[in-house]
């Protein structure tokens, strides 16, 4: 049985992770593990709310464990260029309860 | 093992993978590993417009663990079949 999260295809790509917390790291992903152990290089986390558009703060080079991991996706580069992120309204995410 | 079986069976079908946190993504099933992880293909969140956090995600990995349902499509399952495999697993054989 082949071991691991199969997520070779998208190694140097950009990839929007969601994470048990609710929040929303965008980077671009570098490795990984059998664990889903992330390493993101030029991450940054999306923050949404209702009340204003979406703020994005920059977190350089991190490693996520995979405890905390929910959902990795491929980011469509073009899809996101043509989303104004200052206009997008959202309710935030909720953690995850086991 | 044996819903590990199940869910390789119905690859290339469209389900509905509801989270721990309440997110529900629908997609088509593009494979599942030993842990239950989940790839989806050609995905959209089922309340987009209150959590726009996947806009720009069409393919993605669900970890197995923050799973809480996953919606079959209603001709997906053989309930007699797997009735009887878990009945069969349950007593160890």
């Amino acid at each position: 049985m082949s071991a691991g999260p199969g997520l070779e295809p998208l190694v140097d790509q950009m990839i929007s992770v969601i994470t048990n917390d609710g929040r929303n790291i965008v980077g671009i992903l570098k490795g990984f593990d059998q664990a889903t152990n992330i390493i993101l290089d030029e991450s940054h986390e999306r923050v949404f709310s209702t009340k204003e558009g979406v703020q994005q703060i920059v977190l350089g080079l991190y490693i996520i464990r995979g405890d905390n991991i929910s959902i990795i996706g491929e980011l469509d580069e073009d899809l996101d260029a043509h989303i104004e992120l200052s206009q997008v309204r959202g309710h935030p995410l909720k953690p995850v309860i086991h | 093992m044996l819903f590990f079986s199940y869910f390789k069976e119905i690859v290339g079908r469209e389900v509905v993978v509801e989270l721990k946190n309440d997110l529900a993504i629908r997609g088509t099933l593009r494979s599942v590993d030993q842990y239950l992880n989940i790839k989806l293909e050609n995905t959209r969140v089922v309340d987009q417009d209150k959590y726009p956090h996947m806009l720009s995600v069409r393919n993605c990995f669900i970890r197995g663990s923050v799973v809480r349902y996953v919606q079959l499509p209603p001709d997906g399952v053989d309930v007699e079949l797997l009735h009887d495999a878990t009945r069969r697993e349950a007593r160890g054989g």
